[in-house]
């Protein structure tokens, strides 16, 4: 188990390493810096002046020595100018004495994301309180989805070919075909727009970032969750269905145990195993849920920096918001493979 | 004239579809006549699901042929007429010029246009581009997947470290990241279209290539033929005027890919392909110890003839219908870009922009944004419901 660990913990570090090398490529093409600098300085700049602002700036250096600066492995970009000198690690230009005695090292490996150029403010910062904001959203999506979508395949796969079957895969294969923007807009033109007149809910979620209660935060909520349900659901059923013809169930009824006993002690927890792994798979799932419908509600956390930042090619912020949720991805991968071969006897014993 | 009541804007709508319903009821009425001898397609008329998705996803294809015919649309979808801004369905026009359909049906969009007549040109995108996106998916997925199921080892590793490297990153940074236009400036995606593309050629070239190597006279004019219309095809489908890859001059291009869609399509192949070469791996892995794989080994049979000939088809089941869903989930990508207003131009008519226009005015105006909702979700659930059919009717022999 250890070695499988490490194992995957090495092939993800390595992941992580491709992964932000070509983000930090496909940001670092030259229309994007020139976008960039258009953006910082001033949209008329002419050809020199956007070259002369990134050249300060030092985003003209070779493209492999500026990954390693940003990564913190080799030391980040001095200049001398008229008024001191810039740098990487230094805040505005400064006197030698000051620089001499700056960390000559300042990337990832030493805890420093970098400064947003959109937000103006630090990465670090920004990640963490949005992350924060998301994670309110995805706990109340999972809470949401999780119970009702074991409930819905558990009940579906109970009696295969049932009434209460066809009803309920029929509910879970319309959710998903319905992506969150689809379903978000028929919910916000239902329950809360003034031309049906419901007005049960609110249509932003922008007060819920502070004060999230039942009326502000419902919508994205149950937007999010219904998408991921339909899926978990149908596992569900599968493996419902799959347990149910099993010899031991058969056993169990000829043996006169009660139908619900047969279904929560006998059938329940073997029909557990799969979804577990598919309900962990579905994070990264949400992770695109997530930034559509906090687009949608104006609900200002990960998924909307997401955007701001892919937008305005902010690049730092960008390579900060792909190592998370790159690691987000890759750490559920792990867990499931983990909680897998935990779960499943069959797996672990022998 | 008088604004329409609600029946009369149903009837009047479905009086305009009327070539899909004759389209719709011909194709029932010949493939229920004739369902015994039509194989797995047959099959799927004894099956109420399957028939019902069936239905609607053929709804939604001739919906979009015929609205590309003119035979539905009411109005030009990018006109806006006067006066028509934001009104409510069954609006009459205020100044309509002679032999103009008198209402907007399903009302006009905050750009005074024609609600009714864009969502059925956003159809023809969506049967535009969504099938024939999935196919060249799953063209990659499959030349790529046979082999790493098939050989296993070093390759396998390598190829599965790649496709999980794309399915690790969230699919809009992804979309952020091809399709604005900067990106578009530096050529990437043309890049991309131009390794994506050659998959289909290499596919074919072996399909073909380890079917006949026994029979030189048939497999040299066959190759020459089919492998120099598709390399011609090839070349003048990534080749446009005035981006970075422009290889044949003029007279020789065939066709260009309108502004966008080449990007949008190259970037939805790119995200589909991890998938279905996941897919693709594991059947081959699984199929490849059964008897039939080692008889034709014994035979003395190359690799790829057994990769093509003996297992694909018979991974075919599992894929048909892994076909069908993604094709939905080609669908609501294609809305998810257009939902951030990536790739396609901006008037452009495709439900994703719809909904993302319809959105900002939502709680005041719901009509702009309701109709393209419901056409994605229903041309989705039908999708969906075909792959249930299908599978229910293959699992059945």
């Amino acid at each position: 188990m250890g070695l499988f660990i490490l194992r995957r913990s090495v092939v993800m570090i390595l992941t992580a390493l491709c992964l932000t090398f070509i983000v930090f490529f496909l940001t670092n093409l030259y229309p994007n810096l020139e976008k960039l600098a258009k953006t910082q300085g001033n949209f008329r700049m002419s050809d020199e002046a956007v070259t002369s602002w990134l050249t300060k700036e030092g985003y003209l250096q070779p493209l492999p020595v500026k990954y390693g600066q940003w990564l913190g492995v080799l030391p980040g970009w001095t200049l001398e100018t008229k008024d001191g000198i810039t740098g990487r690690c230094l805040t505005g230009a400064v006197t030698p004495e000051i620089a001499a005695e700056a960390p000559s090292f300042c990337g990832i490996l030493q805890g420093d994301w970098g400064y947003s150029t959109v937000f103006r403010e630090e990465v670090s910062d920004i990640i963490s309180t949005r992350l924060g904001l998301t994670g309110k959203l995805m706990f109340w999506v999972m809470v949401l989805m999780v119970p009702s979508a074991l409930v819905i395949g558990v009940l579906a796969g109970m009696r295969e070919g049932s009434k209460t079957d066809r009803t309920l895969s029929t509910f879970s294969i319309i959710t998903t075909a319905t992506p969150e923007y689809v379903s978000g807009v028929i919910f916000i033109a239902v329950f809360a727009s003034s031309a049906v007149g419901l007005k049960w809910f609110k249509g932003t979620a922008t007060s819920a970032m502070e004060d999230a209660n039942f009326e502000n935060f419902f919508l994205p909520v149950l937007t999010i969750s219904l998408y991921g349900m339909g899926y978990i659901a149908r596992m569900t059923r599968a493996s419902m269905t799959e347990v149910m013809t099993a010899q031991y169930i058969r056993t169990a009824r000829l043996k006169g145990v009660k139908f619900s006993n047969i279904v929560l002690k006998h059938a329940l927890r073997n029909a557990l195993i799969a979804p577990f792994t598919v309900i962990l798979l579905q994070v990264p799932w949400l992770l695109n849920g997530v930034v559509i419908v906090e687009t949608l509600f104006n609900y200002k956390g990960f998924g909307w920096v997401l955007v701001q930042a892919a937008g305005n090619n902010d690049i730092e912020l960008l390579l900060a918001v792909s190592v998370v949720s790159v690691f987000v991805v890759l750490m559920t991968q792990l867990i499931s493979d983990i909680g897998y071969v935990y779960l499943n006897p069959r797996i672990r014993i022998s | 004239m008088e604004p329409l009541g609600t029946f009369e804007i149903i009837w009047r709508i479905l009086a305009q579809l009327t070539p899909v319903w004759i389209a719709l009821i011909a194709l029932f009425a010949v493939s229920i006549t004739f369902k015994r001898k039509l194989g797995l397609y047959g099959k799927l008329f004894d099956s109420v699901i399957g028939m019902i998705g069936f239905g609607l996803v053929m709804f939604w294809v001739f919906t979009g042929v015929f609205g590309q015919l003119d035979l539905i649309v009411t109005h030009d979808p990018l006109a806006q007429v006067s006066g028509m801004k934001n009104k409510v369905p069954g609006t009459p026009l205020m100044m309509g010029d002679e032999g103009d359909y008198p209402w907007y049906l399903l009302g006009g969009d905050n750009l005074a246009r024609d609600v009714f007549s864009r969502m059925i040109e956003g159809a023809w995108v969506v049967v535009q581009i969504a099938p024939l996106a999935t196919m060249f998916a799953f063209m990659v997925g499959i030349t790529l997947g046979l082999p790493a199921g098939y050989y296993g080892g070093r390759l396998d590793t390598f190829l599965s470290f790649l496709a999980n490297l794309i399915l690790a990153f969230p699919v809009i940074l992804l979309f952020y990241l091809l399709v604005t236009p900067e990106i578009v400036a530096t050529g990437v995606p043309s890049y991309m279209a131009t390794v994506l593309f050659v998959f289909p050629i290499v596919f074919v070239g072996v399909l073909l290539n380890s079917r006949y190597h026994t029979q030189p006279h048939i497999r040299l004019p066959l190759l020459v033929i089919v492998l120099g219309i598709m390399i011609w095809l090839y070349l003048s489908l990534i080749s446009e005027q005035g981006t970075k890859v422009a290889v044949l001059p003029r007279f020789l291009d065939l066709f260009d890919i309108p502004g966008g869609i080449l990007v949008v399509f190259v970037s939805v192949v790119f995200v589909n392909s991890p998938t279905v070469f996941r897919i693709v791996r594991g059947l081959a892995m699984d199929i490849k110890t059964r008897d039939y794989v080692a008889a034709a080994q014994t035979r003395g049979e190359g690799p790829w003839y057994i990769m093509l000939w003996e297992i694909l088809p018979n991974a075919r089941g599992p894929l048909i219908v892994d076909f069908c869903l993604r094709i939905g989930y080609t669908t609501i990508l294609l809305g998810t870009l257009g939902f951030f207003g990536l790739g396609l131009p901006p008037e452009s008519p495709d439900w994703g922009s719809t909904i993302n226009e319809g959105r900002k005015l939502l709680s005041i105006y719901l009509h702009p944004a309701l109709p393209p909702a419901l056409a994605l979700l229903s041309l989705v659930l039908g999708l969906n419901l075909l792959a249930d059919g299908l599978r229910e009717e293959s699992l059945r022999d």
